[in-house]
Formats: C-alpha cells, structure tokens, sequence
C-alpha cells in the first residue's frame, strides 16, 4: 500500500537453516529441523538460534528452562452438532498426529501438559466453535490442543485467548480428507501476557485449511502456525493480522510444507505498529518438496509502520525442491504511511487523524474480510478500531 | 459571491538535487461562476499550481498570497481548505485500499458538514450523482480507485465534486484519458454543478475538445512558472494551432 516499499531485511533463500538445536550447520531444507516432544532434548537457548534470534528469549525463560505448570487450561467450548470436546491422555494417538515439537519451549510445554484438550467436528454440514480460554493468573503454563476435522466436515473453530498469561503451548490440528477447516487463533490477552505457541496443521487429501493469527494484545506473543499439505490436492490459506503497540513484541513464523502433489498455499499477513519499541517479526518459510508436483504458493507480508521508534522485521523463504511447479512467489514490504493516501483523503476534508485511521483501517480490512464469518469480523474491525483510537496523536 | 485570489505567487520544491522553483510570479483571481481554462506545455508548473492551492505538503510557498474570501488559505491546513470550499480533482486520483468509495464519500461529507448527511438523501444523491457520471451502483462498494481505469477515476472525481459541494474547483487534466462519450459526461457534470451551485472553475487541460463542452471565460497561457498571456475562448484555438513556440522561444532560463 505503501508508494515507497522500504523492504526491511529480506532475506531470500535457503541460506539461515541451521541443522538440529544448537549446530552452526547450514543445511539444505526447512523441512530437517530438529524435532522431539521431550524437552531434554533441545539444548539451553542462547538467543541465537535461527528459531529464537528476532525474540527477546530473557523475557520467555522460564517457558524455555522452568518446570511448567500442565494442568489443565480452563477453557470453554461453545456446543455445536457433531463436534467433541474433552480432556484427553499423553498416550492418545491423536497426540502428536500433526507434528513435534521443534524448538526448546515447545518441547518444554509438550513435556509438561498432563492431558491435552481435544476438540473434534465430525458435521458435514459447517458449524462454529469457540473455545474460550483464560488462564486464572500469569503463573508459567503449559498446554496441548488437538482440533481434528474429520473426513468431510466443515467447520470453524476460534480459539478466543484474553486475560493474564504465561503460556507456552502446542496446538496440532489435523484436516482429513475432503474436510474444510477454519481455525483463528485470536490472541487479545492482557498487557503483560506472554504467550509461545506452536501449532502445527496437518491436511490431507483435498481437504482445506484456512488458519488465522491474529495477535492484539500481550506484551510478548508469537505464534508459530506449521502447516504440512500431506495429501494430494490439499489447500492452505494462512492469514495473520497483527497490531503492535509501543513495547508490545508479535511474532509469527509461518512454515508451509508442501508434501503431496498439485497442492496450494496463500501466505497473507499484514501487520501495523505504533508507539516506541513496538516490535514485530514475521517469517514466512515456504518449502516445496520433492514430490509435490503442480503446487501453487505465494506468501506475502505487509507491514505499516505509523511511527518512529518501531521495528518490523519479514523475513520471507522460499525452497523448492522440484521443478514441475504451478507457481510460486514471494512478496514482502513495510513502509510509512503513504503521503498521496493521507493527501487525498484530507483534500476531501477529512482531518488528518481521521485520514491516518481510515487509511490503516483499509489496510488491515483485507486480511479480515478473507476470514469468512460476519460475527467474527464484525468483532475484529471493532478491536482494530479500539487500536486506531489510540493513535489520534502521532 | 466568493473570490480565489493568488498573488505573485512563488513556490519551489525540494528535490535532490537542492531546491528547485516552480511558480514564479502567478497572479490569479476566480470568482463564483466563473470558468478559467488553464493550458500550457508540459512541466510550466500547472499541476504545481493546483497541489499548492490544496496545501499539498510537498510544494514550499516562497512568496505571494492565497486568499478565499480574504481568509489566508496558505494558513490552511489540507482539510481546512477543503472545508473553506476548495477542492482538486487530480491528475492521478490516488487507489486507497480497503477503503470502499461508499464509506469514504460519507466520511467526506461528513467532514465537511460536520455532521452525518440524514441517510436518505444521501443515498439518493449518491445515486443519482453516480448515474449522472454513468458510473455503475457497484463502484461504491469497491476501494476507493482501486483497479478503476483511467476514465472511471476522472468521473469518480466530478462524483466528489457534485456531492460535496465545493465554492471553487480546481480540475487538473480531468479530460486526460477519457473517450469522446466520457467526456461529455465529465463536462456535463461538471456544467450542471456550475448551474447548481455557482461553482467557480479553474480548468487545467491540454486540449481544446473539454472546451467545446464547457465554455471557459477566461484563457490563461501557463508558461515557466507563471501566466503568460490572458484571453477569452478564441485563445484556445490558437494555441491549438500555434502551440506555445511565441511564448517559450527566447524565454529566460533560469
Ligand atoms: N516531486 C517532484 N520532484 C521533482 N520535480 C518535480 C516534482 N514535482 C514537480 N516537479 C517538477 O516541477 C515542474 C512542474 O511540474 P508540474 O507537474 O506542475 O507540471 P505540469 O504543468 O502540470 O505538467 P503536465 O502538463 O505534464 O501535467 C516539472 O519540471 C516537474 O518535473
Ligand atoms: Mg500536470
């Protein structure tokens, strides 16, 4: 949106990957990083790791190093036809069916949860759940969350997150067959939560996810969606929408992994940030396997950045391992307001504060038009616009 | 009655390579109802002329004056001067994403009255004021310029226009790109607001076709910076003919 496309470190290629915890390697692919569910096995975390170099990791140690709290996250799940919710074991085979732990505090919180929250839709017709979860203080948590769409069904599951929190967590969701899942991962915690969260999506054979981050409110948040398109003719559509205040740090570092063949991925994030020390990353690593023939990806990251002092890294990767692909791309940019933009609307008499909101609004209005539910955007163009009343004076 | 005037303006822009002048001297005066045809060669300043008046941030005012009704708009913030009655159809109307046509020409209005326009003469007028510039009912859901080609942003303007109500208008190469049909349309657009309102014009263009459409009082040659020659019509077709050889050869270079 911006005129003049500041592209701040763009960092194309396969040239960052490092080789399991810890090992200075560069190796070929994204797709070797280390992996385990057992917290021993990922060394202490100095910083910089490639996983952790762009996250202030002093303000998360306890998450990576500190026994955690794993009982279980008071939730609330909304009802709806054909869709489970219940407290399942380690030992479930639904625990680990979408993917590992691949970094220090997510192995930290799958060592810890002593049983994991299972939500599963099995209606072909679509239905809508929410889970509502607030932790009862900010004491160091872990948690574990399966969502499984069974073959055929529809539907969309929001994961309401507010209140105080100190929460590491992994979050599998698997898409099976000829399912079509939407799952937002809405983060409007209180000031001073801090939240790590993996999640890791697996989809099947012509099944469809649609998976949204959307991170307001917390003082550290960084929710790392991972979505392997296992089946033929499987379609990801990863979206984030992020809003950093002064001293507020949102990260997401988005994985798409296409496995089988003729699969597709669309990588939108859009992010703003205002105020002194707000602070954002976005890595968006895309890895077409060898056997994925006739995929389809493009994966974009835009960033408006409405004031000194704020920060936003995009970091976009690309790999491709096969030569039979229908397309693939990469787009990424953070720049200012644009001055033709704000002109425009204040030649028509709009005062400028109003102009700045209107033209942030639009920007961010995209991505929350994809998601697809009336009631849920209705509600997030109303928390943007909570954000935007904010920035009256810059 | 209101009156634009511009005296002995002087405007420059920063540019890398230091600060360049633009306007050199542009005396000008636009009263209600009337139309002032501006033409001159590419790069004279015109365009300069028309931001400057907005309050476009990027031109500097060195010197000289630019009063509606005797108030000070060179004081004005951009949005005050559109409330003050001035407005700018652009040369390259700006795409502003996310933001539908719908929404923006409300915000607008809103604006500028201070107040919400009562809802059912607003969709009226939108409505009619979109069907007058033969724009279909489905721009105004769809982003401001976002994907409009070139023509449909120019009429998109003379909407703005017609619904906001401006005292003076300035229309920089509002002609520029549209076919034979579309230019009827702008120009009867912009003839009816002129009956409507009194509406005074200043019209920027390269071409002499707009003029058939509407009749310009006065002619003025834009030439380095500032007006070179002032006539009725008739000036028009000879520049046309002549082009601006007589007034450029043997101009001083700065
Ligand atoms: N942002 C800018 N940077 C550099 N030069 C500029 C800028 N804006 C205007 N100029 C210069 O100022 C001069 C006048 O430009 P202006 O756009 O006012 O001309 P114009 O008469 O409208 O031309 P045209 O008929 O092509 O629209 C030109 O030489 C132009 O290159
Ligand atoms: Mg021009």
């Amino acid at each position: 949106m911006t005129s003049a496309i500041d592209t701040d470190r763009v960092v194309p290629g396969a040239t960052e990957h490092a080789h399991g915890p810890g090992s200075p390697v560069p190796v070929q692919s994204r797709a070797e990083r280390f992996a385990s569910a057992v917290h021993a096995d990922f060394p202490e975390v100095t910083g910089r790791e490639l996983e952790w170099r762009l996250t202030p990791v002093a303000s998360v140690r306890d998450l990576l190093d500190d026994a955690l709290d794993g009982s279980a996250l008071p939730v609330e799940v909304t009802d709806a036809p054909g869709v489970t919710s219940e407290w399942i074991a380690r030992d479930d085979p639904r625990v680990g069916s979408a993917g590992l732990a691949e970094e220090r505090a997510a192995a930290n919180a799958w060592s810890s949860f002593e049983k994991a929250h299972a939500v599963t839709l099995t209606s072909e017709t679509p239905v809508e759940v929410t889970i509502r979860r607030a932790s009862p203080d900010a004491a160091p948590r872990a948690a574990h969350t399966v969502i499984t769409a069974r073959p055929n069904s529809r539907g969309l599951v929001i994961i309401d997150n507010s209140g105080p929190a100190r929460l590491s967590e992994n979050v599998e969701i698997v898409v099976e067959s000829g399912a079509q899942l939407t799952v937002v991962s809405l983060q409007e915690w209180d000031d001073d939560a801090v939240h790590l969260s993996s999640q890791f999506a697996r989809v099947d054979r012509d099944a469809s996810l649609k998976h949204v981050v959307v991170s307001l409110g917390g003082s550290l948040v960084r929710v790392n969606p991972s979505t392997r398109l296992a089946g033929e003719g499987a379609a990801g559509e990863l979206l984030g929408l992020y809003f950093a205040d002064a001293g507020q740090h949102l990260e997401q570092q988005v994985f798409v992994h296409h496995i089988a063949p003729r699969t597709v991925s669309r990588v939108n994030y859009k992010g703003a940030l205002n105020g002194a020390k707000a602070r954002t990353v976005w890595v968006g690593d895309v890895l077409i396997g060898r056997d994925a023939t006739g995929t389809d990806s493009y994966e974009q990251n835009r960033n408006l950045v409405l004031s000194d002092g704020a920060r936003a890294d995009s970091i976009p990767n690309l790999e491709i391992e096969t030569g039979d692909i229908a397309g693939a791309g990469h787009a990424s940019a953070t720049g200012r307001f644009d001055d033709e933009q704000l002109f425009y609307l204040r030649s028509r008499g709009v005062p400028e504060p109003e102009a700045r909101r209107l033209v942030v609004h639009g920007f961010l209005v995209e991505v929350v038009q994809k998601i697809g539910n009336a009631a849920l955007q209705e509600r997030l163009l109303a928390a943007i616009e909570a954000e935007l009343a904010q920035i009256e004076v810059i | 009655m209101t009156s634009l005037i511009i005296r002995d303006l002087h405007v420059s822009i920063e540019t890398d390579q230091g600060t360049t002048p633009i306007l050199r001297g542009v005396d000008l005066t636009i009263n209600s109802g009337e139309i002032h045809a501006i033409m001159g060669p590419n790069g004279s300043g015109k365009s300069t002329l028309a931001y400057t008046i907005a309050g476009h941030p990027r031109y500097t005012v060195d010197s000289g004056s630019i009063t509606l009704d005797g108030e000070d708009v060179l004081a004005m913030s951009v949005d005050e001067r559109a409330k003050a009655g001035l407005f700018l159809a652009m040369q390259y109307p700006v795409e502003i994403p996310g933001v539908t046509v719908s929404n923006f020409l409300r915000t607008a209005k809103t604006a500028l009255d201070g107040q919400a326009p009562p809802l059912r003469s607003w969709v009226k007028d939108l409505k009619t004021s979109m069907e007058a510039l033969r724009m279909d009912a489905g721009f105004t859901e769809r982003n401001v310029n976002e994907g409009f080609s070139g023509g449909e942003k120019k009429r998109h303007e003379i909407v703005q226009l017609e619904l906001l109500k401006p005292k003076i208008a300035v229309l920089d190469e509002t002609d520029s790109g549209l076919d034979v049909d579309a230019l009827k349309i702008v120009s009867e657009g912009v003839n009816r607001v002129k009956d409507n309102t009194d509406l005074g014009v200043l019209l920027i263009t390269h071409y002499t076709r707009i003029l058939r459409y509407i009749t310009p009082d006065f002619v003025h040659v834009f030439v380095e910076g500032r007006i070179a020659e002032q006539g009725g019509a008739e000036l028009a077709e000879r520049l046309e003919n002549e082009g601006y050889d007589r007034y450029t050869a043997g101009a001083p270079v700065h």
